[in-house]
């Protein structure tokens, strides 16, 4: 797997669209932080982006490398390799490199800015980790798409589709819902429809250490509970990790049965 | 002759009014202090020495300059009220009071001034107290350099720290209170002046007005209370320069004002609190040359409200910069710095060309359904948030800064 791994990642280091890529976020990180006088107002573009940006990118990036690699992956199959060895290395390729030029494309201009002095670390250390996350769960998200579907427009098609329910009608339904049934206690309803959408997940374990003046706002005892204490950050990050373990069980299940 | 008999008169009237000094210490031959107050003569000096005073219920009843040395201690035994003053001209000066009693019928304080002018109380240390320092129906003194420390917990068993009460012309400086009830507490007190104080962790209010007039509070810091100051049922108050930070809770505000006109409100800060200012039935304010900055919502209104004006402040990283409950509004936003302002400069004179709205239509279905709170900074609300821009219909479309600035302002 080490080795499948290993090719797979400096195959898309070598490629064009990781430069694009890390080239983009460092050229973000340049802007925000240099031609704009303040890092609070920084940090929430950022959030923005990384929120809206890394998990677009990460399933389109997922599923384009899947069916790119599609002969690649065919003439490995005949090889005495394990099945699961060949998608999970194939996976963590992508995921570990996309990771990495986010990592380091924002990392750099923070560390030039002067980062390790400055009292944003731990918001802008909480930023690099939900966008890892994030992009590790967008992959294997796109990776279950591509291995279910043969027809690439009808991949590339769920792929944009998961992305665009995820980030923005999930949102929506979410708040109808919320609205329509506002005469009945809902602290625990809006948490756990939190839980079960990794985006809105990364975003309110954003907003623990952003907004959370106004989160205090709200009474409710589990609300209360929740983003007082480091309960909240502690579920969050457990479930961001149960969102990465189940689309890759899934991975290996799948390529386990498929018939290629 | 006539002259003289008046020079003698004079000189007769300086001696016998020269004051005289008692000494108070353990193995003195005046050994409580309720004795020396009886022993001495109007206009004494009562000077405490170092040591433990186990008295309680001492009255003075005549004007006396009270003096401890080293912070001599006097402990109340939780019996009762420690010391009460009922005369004219009463200075304290550098005790050590503790164990004030409990009472739910009775407001026992550490130190009562009751119906009295021209009091001094300076330098005194209370902690395990009820109520701190309770003046009442007395006017013209000063509380200065004192250090109150309490240990509330619950409002209904805890008493405030410094009260006023039908008090006038009384001058509150350079007094630091913590974990009492409210910190300074005014109840139809009149011309007061609160300045230089640090209240903090109170289980209520960091200050407290009620049904008190032409008041001035300056330069005080209100940190981390239930909240930071209330404001009720006054007229003509000043707020100059304070601090108000940290107030953090479901009904936290940094500053809550409730039936205020004619106040003026200037050069405040307010950092972090859930809520910087929540407005309730408040007329004619002028809101001029204030800071807030990451506050949950900087402003929230709720209504009656009529001519407020807020011109010249900066507006910071709030997650709702102002908040109303109805889409009706009488009120003036001019002149503001909004960080959340997008709009552009392009004819550069420091005054963006098109105008901005404070009030989001994520505002307004937070406060319908408290629990979408969840959602903020979402990608659907920022859409929801634009289209109600272009288009106001829940909230109020003459709610607009028309000069919103493009730097932040410094003053």
């Amino acid at each position: 797997m080490l080795k499948i791994l290993k090719y797979s990642f400096f195959d898309l280091m070598r490629s064009r669209w990781s430069y694009v890529y890390f080239a983009f976020y460092l050229l973000l990180g340049v802007v925000l932080l240099f031609l704009n006088n303040d890092l609070s107002k920084a940090v929430i573009t950022l959030m923005n982006v990384i929120i809206v940006l890394v998990p677009l990118i990460g399933t389109i990036f997922g599923v384009m490398y899947y069916y790119n690699s599609q002969e690649f992956t065919e003439l490995l199959l005949a090889q005495p390799i394990k099945r699961s060895s060949i998608f999970l290395g194939q996976y963590l390729g992508v995921a570990l490199s996309l990771s990495m030029s986010l990592i380091l494309g924002l990392g750099i201009p923070f560390v030039f800015y002067g980062l390790f002095e400055s009292s944003a670390i731990w918001d802008f250390s909480l930023l690099l980790i939900t966008g890892t996350f994030l992009t590790l769960i967008f992959t294997a998200l796109a990776f279950n798409i591509a291995l279910s579907n043969e027809n690439k427009i009808k991949g590339f098609g769920y792929a944009i589709l998961l992305w665009l329910f995820l980030a923005v009608i999930y949102d929506g339904l979410f708040l109808m819902t919320l609205i329509m049934f506002e005469d009945y206690p809902l602290d625990k309803l809006s948490l756990i429809g939190t839980m079960l959408n990794p985006i809105d997940l990364s975003r309110t374990l954003i907003l623990l250490k952003l907004d959370i003046s106004a989160l205090l706002g709200y009474t409710g005892a589990v609300f209360k509970q929740f983003f007082g204490t480091s309960f909240g950050l502690v579920v969050s990050f457990f479930m961001l990790t149960v969102w990465v373990i189940l689309p890759v069980l899934r991975i290996v299940f799948k390529a386990k049965k498929k018939d290629f | 002759m006539k002259n003289r008999i008046l020079f003698f008169i004079a000189i007769f009237m300086a001696w016998s009014s020269i004051a005289q000094t008692i000494t108070v210490c353990k193995t003195c031959t005046v050994s409580t202090i309720q004795s020396a107050i009886t022993q001495a003569k109007d206009f004494d000096t009562i000077i405490i020495k170092k040591g433990t005073y186990k008295e309680h219920a001492i009255i003075v009843d005549k004007p006396l300059t009270i003096i401890g040395e080293k912070y001599p201690v006097i402990d109340g035994e939780l019996k009762g009220e420690i010391i009460t003053i009922i005369s004219d001209d009463v200075t304290v000066d550098g005790l050590f009071i503790i164990n004030v009693g409990t009472s739910y019928t009775e407001d026992y304080a550490a130190i009562r001034v009751k119906n009295s002018k021209n009091f001094v109380i300076q330098n005194l240390v209370l902690e395990k107290l009820f109520f701190g320092i309770y003046i009442e129906k007395s006017r013209d003194g000063k509380v200065y350099h004192n250090k109150i420390i309490g240990d509330a917990v619950e409002e209904y068993n805890s008493g405030n720290g410094i009260q006023l009460w039908y008090s006038k012309n009384v001058e509150i400086e350079h007094n630091f209170v913590q974990h009492v009830r409210d910190g300074i507490y005014l109840e139809f007190s009149d011309d007061c002046l609160i300045k230089n104080n640090v209240s903090t962790l109170n289980v209520r209010y960091g200050l407290h007005f009620m049904f008190s007039n032409d008041d001035i509070y300056q330069d005080n810091t209100f940190e981390n209370n239930g909240a930071g100051v209330a404001v009720m049922f006054s007229k003509r108050i000043k707020m100059y320069n304070n601090l108000f930070k940290e107030n953090w809770g479901t009904a936290s505000y940094g500053m809550l004002l409730k039936e205020i006109n004619d106040a003026e409100i200037i050069g405040n800060t307010f950092e972090d609190n859930t809520i910087g200012i929540n407005i309730e039935g408040s007329n004619r304010i002028i809101y001029k040359h204030n800071n807030f900055s990451n506050n949950g919502w900087a402003i929230k209104v709720k209504g009656a409200c009529y001519t407020n004006t807020f011109t010249e402040n900066n507006f910071l990283y709030n997650s709702f910069d102002i908040a109303y409950n109805s889409n009706v509004n009488d009120n003036i936003f001019d002149k503001n710095f909004w960080s959340n302002y997008t709009g552009y400069d392009l004819d550069k004179n420091g005054i963006g060309d098109i105008p901005f709205r404070p009030v989001k239509l994520f505002s307004y279905i937070v406060n319908r359904t408290p629990e979408t709170i969840i959602l903020l900074r979402s990608m659907f609300i920022d859409i929801i948030d634009f289209s109600e821009k272009v288009s106001p219909v829940f909230t109020p479309d003459d709610l607009l800064d028309n000069n919103p600035l493009i730097k932040k302002l410094t003053w």
